[in-house]
């Protein structure tokens, strides 16, 4: 009787498991392409709000303002459903998934660009200096010497957005786009159980303790200098 | 042959005047010293001078080249080209190194040669090992700065400024952010380094040193040059009140 039990339990969370992992390939793809565009992108953000030249750097300062205001979930639903309410464009089945990653992607550069910012000011002014006398120009001094102290700065806070990040992966159910938490609830739903949640949440927590480990490595490997 | 030619420089801070017409020469090999209280203008001088900040008016001419002149009242810089010419002709010694802590030593004092010079870049690291053995820090190449003392970051920082081969070399208060011992250590370089007849500019706190290495010695007060001539005038006989009460101050 036990064993049936146990057998018959864990065929039930194999078959949950079976049935998340049509959804993990989405959450990571979110996770990747998030990360792909918006690290980069963050970057120009702050380049234009540490700009020199007023209106852009204004313009920047309200984007960030605005997204770091307002819920992203509402984003998504303004970045999905925004071309037909403003505009009338009927959208396709694919935009479902672009709006989700150019939502995600333009949420979370406004935050990487808040921190590269941090970690740029934080250079001593004593470097821009010393780049100065030595002739560099203005790309070799953000390159060589900037770039690598501000990486070092801001890994603790890109850390903690990364694992944000992870967490947020499940608001693309706002759009009804099937990503893993989308299918853990629907699996609940339909089998009436908590298991698929609970399996969601270890996801979440296996995934970020890696994206945790990850990170320590760098930053213990970026201690090569102080 | 003049080096360096300052006329007439200013420089305010908003509503601080930090230097009034200050006029200098610096003759090829000369060692000059520049002394005075906390707030008169060395360093601001030092660093209008090495264009890390732009002076108000004056002119300044560097080898014969003019970098900043005056029209109508205001300062006009030369063109690119030529500042950047003029730039190579001196390099700065800060007074915190300020070496990239993300480099090795060697890369340190190599990098600017290799990239900004565009040098061939086997010959700037022969150099670069040479200029650290005379630095008496040979073993020290593949240290990173965090691992080095003050007094060797700043030999470090000395190396570095000198592979850059510039005819002239400016120290911003050397020393001053180290201690008694390793004053010492920075002090004997400077002294080799007169001794090769490097023409230097140096602000300094340390009187006894500047009495001994320098050819010309300037003392500065409230953004004026009180007082400049030779060591045994300025230093050890001053005719102005303002430099003895310094002096003074300095003996207790």
């Amino acid at each position: 009787m036990m064993l049936a039990d146990n057998i018959g339990f864990a065929q039930r969370l194999g078959s949950i498991c079976s049935q998340l992992m049509s959804g993990v390939g989405a959450s990571l793809l979110i996770f990747f392409l998030t990360l792909l565009f918006s690290l980069p992108l963050g970057l120009l953000v702050a380049f234009g709000r540490m700009s020199k030249f007023k209106p852009l750097s204004l313009l920047v300062k309200l984007y960030i303002s605005v997204v770091r205001g307002t819920p992203l979930m509402l984003q998504l639903l303004v970045v999905f459903f925004g071309p037909f309410f403003l505009f009338g464009i009927r959208s396709t089945p694919e935009y479902r998934f672009y709006a989700v990653i150019i939502g995600f992607s333009l949420n979370y550069a406004a935050y990487f660009a808040e921190i590269y910012r941090s970690g740029i000011q934080a250079v001593p002014v004593g470097q821009h200096e010393a780049c100065e006398i030595l002739g560099y120009t203005p790309a070799q001094k953000f390159f060589k010497v900037v770039f690598p102290q501000m990486v070092k700065n801001i890994l603790p806070s890109v850390t903690n957005e990364v694992i944000t990040l992870v967490k947020d992966t499940s608001l693309a159910f706002a759009i009804a786009y099937t990503e893993m938490f989308t299918v853990a609830k629907q699996v609940a739903a339909k089998e009436s159980t908590i298991m698929p949640l609970f399996v969601a949440g270890v996801f979440y927590y296996v995934f970020n303790f890696v994206v945790a480990f990850a990170m320590e490595r760098l930053e213990k490997k970026m201690n090569f200098f102080r | 042959m003049k080096l360096l030619e300052i006329k007439n420089l200013r420089k305010r801070f908003d509503e601080l005047e930090v230097l009034k017409d200050i006029s200098l020469d610096v003759e090829e090999g000369q060692v000059v010293s520049v002394l005075g209280p906390s707030g008169s203008g060395k360093s601001t001088l030092l660093r209008c001078m090495s264009m890390l900040e732009k002076a108000d008016g004056g002119t300044m001419t560097y080898c014969g080249k003019t970098a900043m002149s005056e029209k109508d009242g205001k300062s006009v810089f030369a063109d690119k080209k030529t500042l950047k010419e003029i730039k190579s002709y001196y390099s700065l010694v800060f007074q915190n190194f300020n070496l990239f802590p993300h480099y090795t030593v060697l890369k340190n004092i190599c990098d600017a040669p290799i990239h900004v010079m565009k040098r061939d870049k086997d010959e700037v690291i022969k150099e670069g090992r040479a200029l650290l053995e005379k630095m008496g820090l040979s073993d020290k190449a593949d240290y990173y700065p965090y691992q080095l003392s003050g007094g060797q970051q700043q030999r470090v920082a000395i190396a570095r400024a000198l592979n850059m081969k510039p005819r002239m070399l400016f120290f911003d208060e050397p020393t001053s952010a180290l201690d008694p011992e390793l004053t010492a250590e920075i002090l004997k370089v400077l002294k080799e380094l007169a001794a090769e007849k490097m023409t230097m500019m140096i602000v300094t706190h340390e009187i006894a040193f500047a009495r001994s290495i320098s050819d010309h010695v300037i003392f500065m007060d409230g953004g004026v040059i009180v007082e400049q001539g030779s060591p045994a005038d300025v230093i050890d006989s001053p005719s102005n009140e303002r430099t003895k009460a310094f002096l003074k101050k300095l003996e207790q």
